[in-house]
């Protein structure tokens, strides 16, 4: 039921909203107001510019992840919301990450890099800055890979996410 | 369309243009710095009449009760800063209970947003949570589709509150070519009305195959005017109907199979009746938690749930609906009495009005003056004939028990948010909205000094509201809850002044209050006077206030505890 006491998953959710100042704050409003939490949040226009995307991670049973679409649909400035976690899509995340890196460690550390398809983007005396990107299990093993050299700092993107195939996410009417 | 200005119009004048074109009868509001532009415009014309009230909130509250008692969007202008933020709480009220409204406010200069400028607040960032829409207009150039917008969006769908923030600069701005749209189309806002055919259809399979189906009626039946069909579909398939506090007149109380409220304060019967119904036919209410208690043991019997409502989000919400229907209640039940056969719920019908006979809403029949016989008395003498508006707490239970309402829109209360303070605004807005009716304010002593200050509003605007006030010197509902879940530990409830010889002062005192607005207050002490007390006040046509001093301890039953379930009903003295 809607209080929530089924089974826990994640939720990968695409919003098209129109392209205006407040928008952002609407849609977070509604999950602080309600509760619910939210995992991880991206927003960039489309192709359209008056249309923004957001791509909304957040997790809860089927009960509460119908209420969050159904809150998310209720506000006025949103135009479309789709779960694509209920089909087969695809998802990327960017993230950077700081690592403590010398003359001893920083070959390991390239060759760690090469195998996640990581690049760098930065390196100093102490440090090295790499680019990754990929899905959440890539991400998280990367990250895991490097606590050993001392991870300093990270900075993520957000995850955005499609359809698999031709489906796409259109405007009504278009 | 033809061109409504050759000459180039203000925002000020747009605005007044707009509510003009819009059909807007009545303004309520309040000036100030930042909407001084607007003001210096808004008495330019006689299409609309403006009511200063003396309090923002009170224009909200008066805008909320011309809405809900005419099903036109009601509408307040106000002034920037504290003059919006007093607008908040009526705003909220109005959201809860889904009651178009569009307010305007007043904003400081688009250059000094953002500065902490004099009376600047960020209204559209306070009030986003509790309108369903607002906007900021920083371009005059928008304004007439934004004012366009926020009527349109008040009024449909679900309806509720939209917010303006108008800046001081845009309401001096000058718009060349100014036309107001005649129509609107918002890409990202398309309500559904038209119900899905197969679910109406799966309904009435439901219904045709149910043993003890119970409709149970809110306020989006009442303001979709659903009645013609509710009457038609209890009647044609034998089902009883109870309703929510705000659906009171949705379906006639008179009728054969009202069952009345439900819910905490709700009779023993609707409540019972719920308890064993099989399915359920939930018409715009949306399972609140004073409607279902331990939401575990709510209806533990159904085998169904057909909820119809206009908002998607309001269904399966907190019940998880079987055959859930989108759409406006009366198209869909409309749609729905096309499909459904008549049947015969001989049995259920027997057990459920054999409970309504058995177990009426009750109370002490001696001599002392207690506020049911007020109510009772009142809907006798006037024969049932009024709006009845009520404030929040125990005058609002029995305002719903010992009323009988026939007709949508006669009971007007706030029921989601709980405003108290919210009667007496709210019935000066009904008043002005219904001109040749009666209008009557039924509070408590609390309540109705939440929002005092509106005797001037209704004595300066001859505005003939009646106030009844079940005067019992006591928040009364705190009183019962402290009375009997806090160890009758009376704290921060008592309104009167007791001497030590026991003698209780009522503050204040209402007669002499009247008397410094120039109206008229009536003082009632004794049961045997309160007839000609009524009689006498409807006479006057002005504002009069019946102060009846009740039985200060009275309790409202029957009543099920918050969280709890029918088990638990509290059904009061014998």
């Amino acid at each position: 039921m809607a209080n929530g006491n089924g089974q826990q998953h994640e939720h990968v959710i695409s919003i098209l909203v129109e392209n205006q100042a407040g928008v952002l704050s609407r849609i977070s409003g509604m999950f602080s107001a309600r509760a619910y939490n939210i995992d991880s949040l991206a927003v960039g226009e489309t192709i359209d510019p008056t249309v923004s995307r957001i791509t909304i991670t957040a997790h809860g049973d089927d009960a509460i992840i119908e209420q969050i679409i159904k809150q998310l649909r209720k506000l006025i400035d949103v135009i479309r919301v789709v779960n694509l976690s209920e089909k087969s899509y695809v998802d990327r995340e960017l993230v950077l990450i700081k690592v403590k890196a010398d003359k001893k460690t920083r070959g390991e550390i390239l060759q760690i890099a090469e195998i996640f398809r990581a690049r760098t983007i930065d390196i100093a005396q102490g440090s090295m800055s790499l680019e990754v990107v990929g899905d959440q299990k890539k991400i998280d093993a990367i990250i895991q890979m490097m606590q050993p050299f001392g991870v300093l700092e990270v900075a993520r993107t957000g995850r955005i996410a499609m359809f698999r195939g031709e489906e796409t996410l259109r405007l009504p009417g278009a | 369309m033809p061109k409504t200005a050759n000459k180039p119009m203000t925002g000020a004048e747009i605005v007044v243009d707009a509510l003009i074109r819009e059909g807007v009868e009545v303004v309520f509001g309040y000036p100030g710095g930042a909407i001084l532009d607007v003001f210096d415009r808004l008495n330019q014309t006689n299409k609309y009449k403006f009511i200063l009230v003396r309090h923002e909130q009170a224009a909200g509250h008066a805008a909320d009760g011309y809405a809900r008692s005419s099903g036109r969007t009601g509408v307040a202008i106000v002034t920037s800063g504290p003059g919006a933020t007093n607008i908040v709480t009526a705003l909220a009220t109005a959201y809860m209970d889904s009651v178009p409204m569009v307010v305007i406010c007043g904003q400081v200069a688009t250059n000094a947003i953002g500065n902490d400028a004099f009376q600047e607040a960020d209204i559209v960032g306070i009030t986003r949570p509790v309108t369903k829409h607002n906007f900021l207009v920083k371009d005059v150039a928008e304004l007439p589709e934004t004012i366009k917008k926020a009527f349109y969006i008040a009024a449909t769908g679900r309806p509720g509150p939209v917010l303006i923030d108008l800046p001081k600069d845009v309401q001096k701005a000058k718009l060349e070519n100014y036309q107001y749209p005649t129509s609107i189309d918002i890409r990202s806002y398309k309500p559904v009305e038209v119900g899905n055919t197969s679910q109406i259809k799966r309904a009435a399979q439901v219904i045709e195959q149910s043993k003890r189906p119970i409709l149970y009626v809110g306020h989006g039946a009442v303001g979709s005017n659903a009645q013609a069909e509710l009457v038609q579909l209890a009647e044609r398939c034998e089902i009883p109907v109870t309703s929510t506090l705000l659906g009171l007149g949705a379906f006639p109380d008179t009728h054969p199979l009202a069952l009345h409220m439900i819910g905490m304060h709700g009779t023993e019967y609707a409540n019972l009746a719920m308890h064993e119904a099989d399915v359920v036919i939930a018409v715009g209410a949306r399972f609140d938690d004073r409607v279902t208690g331990d939401l575990n043991r709510f209806a533990p019997q159904r085998q169904h749930v057909i909820h119809i409502d206009i908002d998607p989000a309001s269904i399966s919400k907190v019940i998880e609906a079987t055959v859930p229907i989108v759409g406006d209640c009366k198209l869909v039940l409309a749609e729905l009495l096309k499909y459904v056969k008549a049947c015969k719920h001989t049995e259920w019908l027997e057990r459920v009005l054999g409970l309504k006979k058995n177990r009426p809403l009750h109370y002490g029949s001696d001599k002392k003056l207690r506020p049911q016989y007020v109510i009772d008395r009142l809907y006798h003498v006037l024969k049932g004939d009024a709006i009845v508006v009520t404030d929040v707490g125990q005058n609002q239970m029995w305002a719903a028990h010992y009323w009988q309402y026939t007709s949508p829109r006669t009971f007007i209360s706030s029921g989601g948010l709980g405003t108290m303070g919210f009667g007496f605004p709210a019935a000066i807005g009904a008043q002005m909205a219904n001109p040749g009716k009666r209008v009557v304010c039924i509070c408590g002593d609390g309540g109705i000094q939440m929002n005092i200050q509106e005797l001037a509003t209704a004595a300066m605007n001859d505005i003939p509201v009646k106030v009844v006030i079940l005067n019992n010197r006591y928040l009364g509902m705190v009183r019962q809850w402290q009375h009997h879940f806090y160890a009758n530990n009376y704290s921060g409830v008592f309104l009167g002044r007791k001497h030590s010889n026991g003698k209780i002062d009522y503050i204040p005192d209402f007669v002499k209050l009247c008397d410094a607005y120039d109206l008229t207050g009536i003082h009632v002490e004794k049961r045997e006077d309160v007839d000609a007390a009524i009689e006498k006040a409807m006479a006057i046509p002005k504002c009069v206030f019946l102060d009846f001093v009740v039985e200060p301890e009275e309790d409202v039953w029957p009543m099920i505890p918050a969280g709890k379930s029918v088990d638990d009903m509290i059904c009061g003295l014998a």
